[in-house]
């Protein structure tokens, strides 16, 4: 393959660079720089001032917020996790190819329906006098207020990150020798401990992605917070919608942003940095 | 063999894992079956016992002027969105099909990065951005941020289409004196016709569902989710379902439509190539 890039070449190469340079970079560094303008008169003037950021540092809000929004996303990256590795796994393992093939375009449907929908949709099984508070009076319980609550948040999440992280998973599970599990198999190794000695740290990468990506998910939404958690406790991403649409201090929006983003970066470091490090220490080993 | 032997043990945990499958799916289409549902169903507030079956819903949403607006501007956002992204999809997919340059991870990281963004973010980056450069509050401000989600998706569907063709094809069509844009019209273009139609769909449908960018950059041209998320903040009807449904169909048969081309005309396509060789 020829590498040096002709005008032929840039035809293809340039528009989408200059589009994401245009429209995706440029309007990320311009949040950086708008954090430091300052709002005067709810008009916006170009500033250097670090006033946005020592005003929402300052705020107890902002970190309580905070730490409710790293929270729950941690909780719903474990819990979206632990739910769907089973699923995952049985895909993967039970199933026949033809059952496989349907079992992942089913879930890829999701990715094609409104998330607002669904949303709505939970509000009709969560409230108080919805489907499952009516299943539950059958057999003589309840009823139970479960809409407004951090539980309803965490199914919203759940709704959100739940397909992804099951096709994540598969994937890496799909990759697994195996060779090594026969192996383990023949050498007597139980089911649970083949699970967890075997399966789970061969397609560690997969699955600490998969769950990155739950985390990322989660922490970033702002509709099941609003309408299946009820708006409290506030999490960042209310925080910015309700700071931009009604407040006009989109700078102070910035800072909420920039620091979510932030914290994402360091988050999928981490996450990344674990994911691979047992493998090099493992490759040594050899 | 031993197998089998441990299969035949493990029958009731093969079971309960299946039945677990079936559980987790019923979980993802419970609020996709109720939506459809209930949007055929009288009641005000929708619970069980079901109500009586009715288009009221129906009829309530395609009476809106607003709503037909909000489906006009969904309609021509995710055309045009279709368009730009499948085009810049294909040129940077190629790209990464046939170059190697200095830079090239910056470049890939630039095309596949936007989709893992948090959309709040992106969108109150487009809304500051788009508004200092008096491009926003219109269906063009939606266009632009729509194409950065969308585009990624269209590339990804072309390049694993492009690893399917044999590397040789193209400089055998230079050596039999083709020119490379002839090489592109001739020969890589109609190969990659499925999967350029595939990323056309798909980027249209991911374009219909977006709500959260659309709704901080649209300003008064709002698309039809944007619609569906002011009916959530407002007076909470039914009428949610009956355009919930009607996207869904409509996603639906953009997704179908995506699969068959990108499955059943590359497989007659390999077949041809199979009975040529």
């Amino acid at each position: 393959m020829r590498s040096r890039l002709s005008l032929y070449g840039l035809t293809f190469s340039l528009p989408l660079l200059v589009w994401q340079l245009l429209f995706f970079v440029f309007p990320l560094v311009f949040l950086v720089a708008l954090s430091f303008w300052t709002v005067k008169n709810f008009t916006m003037t170009p500033d250097f001032d670090t006033v946005n950021w020592v005003t929402m540092f300052s705020r107890g809000v902002f970190w309580q917020a905070y730490g409710t929004t790293f929270a729950l996303a941690t909780v719903a990256a474990a819990l979206t996790s632990a739910l769907a590795f089973p699923c995952a796994y049985a895909i993967a393992f039970k199933l026949s190819d033809t059952a496989r093939r349907w079992a992942v375009f089913l879930m890829v449907i999701p990715f094609f329906t409104s998330y607002l929908v669904r949303v709505y949709s939970w509000q009709i099984f969560l409230s108080d006098a919805g489907i499952v508070n009516v299943m539950l009076g059958y057999v003589g319980l309840g009823p139970y207020g479960m809409l407004n609550t951090k539980g309803a948040t965490l199914v919203g999440y759940l709704t959100l990150a739940f397909p992804l992280v099951v096709l994540l998973q598969l994937f890496s599970l799909a990759f697994i020798d195996r060779n090594l599990i026969e192996a383990a198999h023949n050498m007597r190794c139980g089911r649970m401990r083949t699970v967890f000695e075997v399966v789970i740290p061969s397609a560690r990468v997969g699955l600490v992605i998969a769950a990155l990506f739950a985390f990322i998910l989660s922490f970033g939404d702002f509709v099941s917070p609003i309408y299946l958690g009820g708006g409290d406790p506030t999490t960042l991403s209310i925080l910015i919608t309700d700071t931009t649409k009604s407040g006009q201090q989109w700078p102070r929006a910035a800072v909420i942003a920039l620091t979510m983003i932030a914290t994402l970066l360091v988050v999928a470091f981490v996450a990344v940095r674990f994911a691979y490090a047992g493998r090099a220490s493992k490759e040594v080993g050899k | 063999m031993s197998g089998s032997e441990h299969i035949n043990r493990n029958r009731a945990v093969d079971w309960g894992l299946k039945l677990y499958v079936l559980l987790a799916y019923a979980f993802v289409f419970a609020p996709i079956a109720a939506s459809f549902v209930f949007s055929f169903n009288s009641d005000r507030f929708p619970s069980i016992p079901l109500g009586d079956f009715t288009l009221d819903w129906y009829h309530a949403v395609a009476s809106d002027p607003l709503v037909w607006e909000g489906l006009r501007n969904t309609l021509t956002v995710g055309v045009i969105v279709g368009v730009i992204s499948t085009a810049l999809g294909f040129g940077a997919a190629y790209t990464d099909y046939r170059y190697k340059f200095f830079g090239k991870q910056v470049y890939l990281a630039l095309a596949l990065l936007p989709p893992t963004i948090p959309v709040i973010i992106l969108g109150l980056a487009m809304l500051a951005y788009l508004s200092r450069i008096d491009l926003s509050g219109n269906a063009l401000s939606v266009i632009i941020s729509h194409v950065v989600v969308c585009a990624p998706f269209a590339m990804a569907v072309i390049r694993l289409r492009l690893n399917q063709m044999d590397p040789a094809l193209e400089p055998a069509a230079w050596n039999l004196g083709a020119s490379e844009w002839q090489t592109m019209r001739h020969v890589i273009l109609p190969f990659c016709k499925p999967a350029v139609f595939g990323a056309l769909f798909i980027t249209m449908a991911v374009s219909f569902d977006e709500f959260a960018v659309a709704w901080f950059v649209s300003g008064l041209n709002e698309t039809l989710p944007v619609k569906v998320l002011g009916f959530l903040q407002g007076q909470v009807s039914p009428r949610i379902n009956a355009i919930g449904t009607f996207v869904f169909v409509t996603s639906m048969t953009l997704v179908i439509l995506a699969q068959l081309l990108l499955t059943g005309r590359g497989a007659k396509a390999r077949l041809a190539a199979a009975g040529q060789e």
